[in-house]
């Protein structure tokens, strides 16, 4: 099971909790199953969110891999100027 | 792909990178060549001008055009009325991504004009005098309402509302009431009121900065052609030809492939040419007329309507142990985001602690909407006005506890698998090696002369990669053409044909580079968040190394030796089996037969680029007061970076040099000024005032290089990193002249003279 | 509005076109002689992007009247190369990698020829104060001093007899 930690941008969909335990093997699936879990979040992740895993970010990257022991952190996608 | 390369190639096996050939865009830029926004010129085109709001909040009650369109020579007049009424939807592209209704509704006014200088109409007509002549016709009832531009009073609960669809998200339940607070964010890690209570030395400040702007000397500039078959032709100046494309596309409601951009030289971006102002008028008004349109700003406009980025008001609180350990901190960020939501504050809340250690601290950020033009990205959004907050209460700790300031940095220091306060865990980062390099630097052990003082301050920014499309084709006789889709700002196409002449193993002259409009190369994300070099560079790498697989593969079948007894070495194919007693193949031997053996070599590459290193700057500044006039002068600055490896280290320092640059504007000199009606007092360069050659010092840069693996030649984006420390280096470096903490930008003359009395009364 | 005749020389050549009253150097310049090689960054005079020579002195070309340049000779970056030649200040800017966006670099480069056309050995200062009307964004100016003192050097050197 991965880890995954949310920050205050999803509470709106988790009702205030941030830390879960979710079975993914992708960034795909983590965001399948976030959405079957809390409805509407996969989108909202989807399109405003990126994704650290263990330490590295992946940005709209849907078959970035996710091990049975990542750590996963969902953050603002990151632009710049 | 290619077996050749070492990950990333070690700098003893490097010919081409960190060597400092010409840059291949040289020549057209000091002969007046080049052409940029402004320069280009279509066959009947008119001129496009547009009326801007004289109120910074009204309701537009009618427009009424008749008697422009009545003027001879006024070909067109738009509005809003011209334009699809979107729906609210968000446009994809990093933290300050914008809404697209949003983004429609600040190219023209519709129903309200947000802020002094709000686009409400345009015109186009055959003579800028004819043009100007249709807009002072145009006649705008407005019904003016009460505004707000402090970024505190548009926060308070009887502040005048901008949208009255606008509820604050980010809290734990949806508010009843509408507000000007957009979002809060917040970050929360273990107690940071026990560690405070806990604390033996506690520093707080609140913060104030103003809203600066990009600068960028090369006012908006267009011209746009709608043909009668709808299909568009635009050419401009912007930091991303396929950007411009898809938000005209969006804010006009046509096919995205029916709109070709071809870019122009751009004249500096900074972040502000994220955007689109005229480029959706332009076309709106080439429609309307039949004829092209050419759109120029005047820099007044550019103050106006376009940029800047976030005025603040931030309160910083860190509470240490005695040995500097530091055990707490809280930080509150409120940012102005102009008309609408999309301050930077996010990546402000993100970058804050980026270089600390912190185990206990609570992160919470305001983004606000007032009456001011919608800010736009500009260097490192958001990371120089929570650097300027933070860097200065952490001179502030060190004082209290009697520590060097770099020695406090270095304790709480950030290093390969921190956990970063934004969440991921860090990897081959080069802070602590920064720093190092700051303190054993002799300008740091130098003497300071009377009136002087000096400062030290740290920036962090994330960089990214993203989408990129880079092709490479060589030619019959074996030189190269790189095509990328990204505009190049800084010396971007120097560091792509360096890489690919690295790759290919042939002389960096041999390789012309070009940016290619929307229909001739595949889609790239704009030239923005520091990742042209690293995500373009990794997709050219990757062009130019399945060229030589290609060159391998026919150098194998003319040798008829399997293609694994085939390398690629310097720019030549050599058989491997000794047996084969084969004289390698050179790029241009196997240029010139390329027809008789397959057809022309080339290759294109698309990728969405992962894996862009972090970046950390450690800046030194030194300043020397007048204590008569209260005039801050930078007399010697040093700035220290990580920057994975240098492709072409000139135009690299060149990144540093100006971002030092901008930073010491913003902390001496620029700021809008307001009046009471919410009108930009100092719409130019006279009174917004940038860094002039006389005001500074030569700029040391030191690049500091801890490669970044997850590029071929070890490469971390380098542009945005420089403009974080300087408003806090040059703020702690009058501190230490003064003995007065000044917490508020710019630090211009009247006020350093009125803190330095003040001090002296008290 | 009836316009005037402007009969004027341009790097060395004969030029003629016709400016309304209140037409500045720089749009003529850029509109009617299509020398688009001075830019507008402000139009006030702030920011020197568009300056060129006239009879010898640095102008901000959008602060001077179209109709004032009859009879003058005016020095734009078109004509600064010669023969296929770059400028030593052109060259040098281009070795120190002294422009990045390259919109101010014609403006500079106009500035530091009138600087070193009248002071040939300059100071750090000097020249400082003398391109204190040209802004730059992009490269916080150090690149571009060491430019200018190194053209001036090898200026100097090509003017002493061997």
């Amino acid at each position: 099971m991965a880890h995954v930690v949310a920050g205050s941008e999803c509470w709106a969909f988790t009702g205030g909790a941030s830390e879960f335990d979710i079975e993914a093997s992708t960034v795909r699936d983590l965001i399948q199953a976030l959405d079957a879990r809390f409805p509407g979040l996969g989108e909202f992740i989807d399109r405003r969110m990126a994704f650290a895993i263990d330490g590295e970010i992946h940005q709209d990257a849907w078959f970035s891999p996710i091990g049975p022991k990542s750590e996963v952190y969902l953050i603002p996608k990151i632009g710049g100027g | 792909m290619s077996e050749t390369l070492e990950r990333p190639a070690a700098k003893a096996d490097l010919q081409v990178v960190g060597t400092r050939p010409i840059r291949p865009d040289g020549a057209d830029k000091v002969t007046g060549r080049a052409a940029y926004g402004a320069d280009f010129n279509m066959p009947g085109q008119l001129v496009g001008k547009v009326l801007r709001s004289p109120h910074a909040h009204a309701r537009i009650v009618s427009i009424d055009a008749s008697k422009a369109k009545a003027l001879p020579g006024a070909k067109a007049v738009v509005t809003a009325a011209d334009f699809p009424d979107l729906a609210s939807e968000v446009l994809e592209g990093g933290e300050q991504a914008s809404n697209l209704r949003d983004l429609s509704l600040n190219v023209m006014a519709r129903g309200k004009a947000l802020y002094h200088g709000h686009a409400v109409a345009a015109v186009a007509a055959i003579s800028s005098e004819v043009a100007d002549e249709a807009l002072s016709r145009i006649k705008v009832t407005y019904e003016v309402l009460p505004h707000v531009t402090e970024v505190e009073a548009a926060m308070a609960p009887d502040a005048p509302l901008l949208h009255d669809h606008l509820f604050t998200e980010g809290l734990e339940a949806r508010p009843d009431k509408p507000s000007n607070v957009a979002r809060r964010h917040r970050n929360l890690r273990g107690d940071p009121e026990a560690a405070f209570a806990d604390a033996d030395v506690v520093v707080e400040g609140r913060y104030v900065t103003p809203p600066v702007h990009q600068g960028y000397i090369e006012p908006q500039a267009c011209v746009a052609a709608w043909a009668e078959d709808g299909r568009c032709d635009v050419w401009s100046s912007s930091q991303g030809q396929f950007m411009v494309r898809t938000y005209c596309a969006k804010v006009l409601g046509v096919e995205i492939s029916d709109i070709r951009v071809t870019p122009a030289e751009i004249g500096g971006g900074f972040g502000g040419k994220t955007t689109v102002y005229l480029e959706p008028l332009a076309l709106a008004l080439s429609r309307a007329s039949g004829h092209p349109v050419k759109m120029v700003m005047t820099r007044e406009e550019v103050f106006r309507a376009t940029g800047p980025t976030s005025g603040s008001v931030m309160n910083v609180r860190f509470g240490a142990k005695k040995d500097g350990t530091i055990t707490a901190a809280e930080v509150e960020l409120k940012f102005q985001a102009g008309a609408f939501p999309g301050s930077p504050v996010g990546a402000a809340c993100m970058t804050a602690l980026a270089c600390y250690d912190v185990p206990n601290f609570l992160i919470t950020g305001y983004d606000v909407v007032n009456n001011t033009p919608k800010v736009a990205a500009y260097r490192a959004p958001g990371a120089p006005i929570a650097a300027f907050a933070v860097e200065s209460a952490i001179d502030d700790l060190a004082r209290a506890l009697s520590m060097d300031p770099i020695a406090l940095r270095e304790k709480n220091a950030v290093r390969d698998g921190t956990k970063a306060s934004y969440g991921p865990t860090y990897q081959n980062i080069g802070y602590v090696e920064t720093l190092a390099a700051i303190r054993d630097s002799e300008h740091y052990k130098a003497p300071l002369g009377p009136n002087q003082g000096r400062g030290v301050a740290v920036g962090f920014w994330f960089n990214v990669g993203g989408e990129s499309t880079a092709a490479v084709n060589i030619a019959e006789d074996g030189s190269a053409v790189v095509v990328t889709g990204n505009p190049d700002i800084g010396g971007s196409r120097a560091s792509m044909a360096m890489m690919a002449a690295e790759t290919l193993g042939i002389p960096v002259e041999r390789v012309r580079p070009m940016v290619a409009d929307t229909a001739s190369i595949g889609y790239s994300m704009l030239t923005g968040g520091s990742r042209t070099t690293f995500a373009t560079g990794m997709a050219v790498v990757q062009a130019a190394e399945k060229v030589i697989a290609d060159l391998k593969a026919r150098a194998a079948k003319l040798w008829d030796v399997p293609a694994d007894q085939v390398e690629w070495r310097g720019g030549e194919a050599i058989c491997l089996d000794p047996k084969a007693d084969k004289k390698p193949l050179t790029l241009e031997t196997l240029a010139a037969q390329s027809a008789r053996t397959g057809g022309p070599i080339a290759a294109q590459v698309s990728i969405n680029a992962q894996g862009a290193g972090p970046g950390f700057g450690v800046h030194l500044c030194d300043v020397e007061v007048d204590p008569e006039t209260g005039q801050v002068s930078v007399v010697r600055y040093t700035a220290a970076q990580d920057v994975g490896r240098a492709i072409h280290p000139s135009y690299v320092e060149g990144q540093v040099q100006g971002g030092v640059a901008q930073g010491v504007g913003w902390a001496l000199n620029e700021e809008y000024i307001f009046d009471a009606q919410g009108q930009m007092e100092n719409p130019g360069f006279l009174d917004y005032r940038m860094p002039v050659a006389s005001d500074l010092p030569m700029l040391d840069a030191i690049l500091v290089e801890v490669p970044n693996p997850r590029h071929p030649y070890g490469a971390k984006g380098v542009g945005e990193v420089p403009i974080v420390p300087p408003l806090a280096a040059v703020a702690n470096a009058l501190r230490g002249a003064t003995g007065v903490r000044i917490p508020a930008l710019p630090l211009s003359p009247p006020k350093v003279l009125a803190a330095l009395d003040g001090a002296k009364a008290g | 509005m009836s316009k005037i005749h402007v009969t004027t020389t341009v790097n060395g050549d004969p030029a003629e076109f016709l400016a309304t009253p209140g037409m500045t150097l720089l749009d003529a310049l850029r509109d009617e002689l299509g020398l688009t090689g001075a830019k507008e960054g402000c139009g006030s005079g702030d920011c020197g992007a568009c300056s060129v020579i006239v009879d010898g002195r640095l102008v901000c070309s959008c602060l001077m009247l179209a109709a004032e340049a009859e009879g003058q000779r005016v020095e734009t970056i078109e004509g600064m190369a010669q023969n296929g030649q770059l400028h030593p200040l052109q060259q040098k800017f281009l070795e120190h990698a002294a422009l990045q966006c390259g919109f101010c670099t014609p403006g500079l480069l106009m500035g530091a020829k009138a600087l070193l056309d009248s002071n040939p050995d300059p100071t750090e200062t000097e020249a400082r104060y003398f391109l204190a009307g040209n802004l730059c964004r992009c490269t916080g100016y150090d690149k571009v001093i060491r430019a200018v003192l190194d053209a001036a050097a090898e200026l100097r050197q090509e003017r002493t007899p061997a």
